[in-house]
């Protein structure tokens, strides 16, 4: 016959043993402890990471268009309606693309830092 | 034009500058009282004060005068300059509003607790300004010229005048609103004749450009220029990362309530500059078509003054020419307020003692250099010298503003030792080309158009040199960096720099 397990009273939870005290991760940032600069640090690379990227299409584009144009000469006496296709994409199209660029660009940086903030107040 | 529409419109112009710059001294009267009204400021008005203050004589006249001359390639100077936005939206635009600064030297201060480096940013300010604002009087002389006969000082001078009581009186310069109003003028005087313009042009049977035009003229890389692939990609590094280092750009997205909304103001300035670049493109094709003998004759620049009269003609065209001279001094007026305000405030405060007889000492030098500098300079088209501020801009305060913003180990020895290289190099070659010159060959392209080697000394310099004094690291820099980078709305310690005020 087995023993029975003995009998424990259960005063209070282990809460000590299990779990640090805990700040806000605010106060973590604001006494610059290395957890809080790790957030900042992450904070920072994302939307580094955004902009270059934005910067990235946009140089290929922008630093592409002459090389494509040197590269290929027929490029440039291609028309549409009437006009040469370097004065349709330069005096015409690439303001709107600018316009779409950067509202993606400010939605999504937007919600980096929401996200952050999020991640931040999330006690 | 008649003489006297012409002048009636130039008048008129000035004497709303001078009016609304006599009610902004009620309006107005301390920089902080400029800050609180600016909270209540929205995206589209901030955007349309910062259009108006950025579309300068270049953008107005030069473009198109540029088109007229040298065809396809010049189409890169709109679209550089508009694209110049795109790369401060994302590069710049809310960490340099949440830095709290509110000129470039200010943030040379707050990030890199050094005096000598806000030092060297505030002369570098002042080059600029003043490399921006010599174009300015020049074609105000020219626009004058080319409206009464005067000789060329004369309007330079007049604007210079108008520009400094204003600011002296320290209206104008201060208001949202009038420099938003400039933003719409500009757009109307230029959009309004376009419609009448083309029509003019389908009555005339649409001509096409000539068989020899279609050929090169209208073709990229094929202007007669020398050098186009590298004097192309120069304008478009220039033009892409000076727009960034412009004082009177940067002064705008302080009046911002937070980053947030200084990400969505340069979304708007996108689109209104989008809309205002779609116009000088036109202009230039339709002058090349009937306005050749500005070509021979060296005036380019006239031609949007030149195309409502040629080609309307009749009371209609002497109206059109009427507004779009009246655009023309507005355009002058808006830019040369804003820069000489940016440049009397750092010459006052960074190298004078600071306090109001010093801003008005600092305002008198602000505009008379330039306004010398006009008078000794060869005559170069307005848009390619306004071109070379840009070039110095993006050679030092790129760099600056770029790494300061997102590399933690840049030093104040390193952003120091840049500035000076970038900035010094880029200087040079400017004064050279502006004064001296024309220059043959390859030399004559590297001065004419130096970005494409500024730039990257500038970034390389500064970042070798800081990466060499890892003990000159800002002691604050993380700090600084949750400043710049978080939200407004979370609770955390920015640190107590301020931006000084005299």
């Amino acid at each position: 016959m087995t023993e029975k397990p003995r009998r424990e009273v259960v005063t209070s939870p282990r809460t000590q043993a299990a779990r640090r005290p805990r700040y806000p991760v605010t106060r973590e940032i604001d006494e610059q402890t290395r957890l809080g600069e790790v957030y900042i640090r992450s904070l920072v690379r994302t939307q580094f990471r955004l902009a270059l990227f934005v910067c990235t299409v946009l140089g290929c584009l922008i630093g592409g268009l002459p090389l494509l144009f040197l590269l290929v000469p027929d490029l440039r006496e291609v028309r549409l309606v009437g006009v040469p296709l370097p004065w349709v994409v330069l005096a015409g199209v690439i303001y709107p693309a600018y316009v779409a660029g950067a509202w993606l660009y400010v939605r999504q940086a937007e919600r980096n830092e929401r996200h952050f903030a999020e991640i931040v107040e999330r006690q | 034009m008649s003489t006297a529409s012409g002048v009636t419109a130039v008048v008129l112009v000035m004497l709303a500058a001078v009016l609304i710059g006599a009610f902004g001294l009620r309006l107005s009267r301390t920089t902080s009282d400029f800050y609180v009204a600016s909270r209540s400021v929205s995206p589209l008005w901030n955007a349309s004060a910062i259009g108006g203050e950025y579309l300068s004589a270049a953008s107005f006249l030069g473009i198109a005068g540029l088109i007229l001359a040298y065809g396809a390639d010049m189409l890169w100077l709109p679209v550089g300059w508009t694209g110049g936005y795109l790369v401060l939206l994302v590069l710049v635009s809310a960490p340099l509003r949440r830095s709290g600064a509110y000129t470039l030297p200010d943030f040379a201060e707050a990030r890199l607790s050094s005096m000598t480096v806000r030092r060297t940013a505030s002369v570098l300010v002042v080059l600029i300004g003043w490399f921006y604002l010599m174009p300015q009087f020049q074609s105000a002389g020219l626009v004058l010229r080319a409206v009464t006969g005067a000789p060329v000082w004369v309007g330079g001078v007049l604007v210079a005048v108008v520009v400094a009581v204003n600011v002296l009186s320290g209206g104008m310069r201060s208001i949202t609103f009038v420099q938003a109003f400039q933003y719409w003028l500009k757009l109307t005087a230029l959009a309004l004749p376009v419609i009448f313009l083309l029509m003019a042009w389908r009555a005339d049977g649409a001509p096409g450009i000539s068989a020899q035009d279609a050929a090169t003229w209208a073709l990229p890389l094929a202007s007669g220029r020398d050098f186009p692939i590298y004097s192309t990609y120069s304008l478009i590094l220039a033009t892409f990362l000076g727009t960034m280092g412009l004082p009177h750009v940067l002064v705008r997205f302080y009046t911002n309530p937070d980053g947030r909304a200084a990400r969505r103001t340069t979304l708007v300035v996108l689109s209104l500059l989008g809309a205002f670049y779609l116009l000088p493109a036109v202009y230039g094709a339709l002058g090349r078509l009937y306005t050749p003998e500005l070509l021979v004759a060296g005036r380019t620049d006239e031609v949007v003054l030149t195309l409502p009269g040629r080609l309307v003609g009749g009371t209609l065209g002497e109206l059109l020419s009427a507004l779009v001279t009246a655009g023309a001094f507005a355009a002058f007026l808006s830019t040369s307020s804003g820069l000489t305000v940016s440049v009397a405030g750092v010459i006052g405060q960074d190298i004078l003692r600071g306090g109001v007889r010093s801003f008005q000492v600092a305002t008198v030098l602000a505009v008379i250099v330039p306004l010398v500098l006009a008078s000794v300079a060869r005559s170069l088209p307005v848009a390619d010298v306004v071109g070379l501020a840009f070039a110095v801009a993006a050679s030092s305060f790129c760099p600056l503003l770029v790494l300061g913003i997102w590399w933690w180990r840049l030093t104040s020895t390193g952003a120091m030792a840049g500035l000076l290289a970038g900035g010094g190099l880029a200087c040079t070659a400017v004064l050279t080309t502006v004064v001296g010159g024309p220059y043959e060959g390859w030399i004559g392209a590297l001065l004419a158009q130096p970005a494409a080697w500024t730039v990257p000394v500038a970034f390389i310099v500064m970042i070798v040199v800081s990466l060499a004094t890892p003990d000159r690291v800002p002691v604050d820099v993380a700090r600084t960096m949750v400043r710049l980078h978080t939200p407004e709305r979370l609770n955390v310690n920015r640190g107590d720099w301020r931006p000084r005020r005299s």
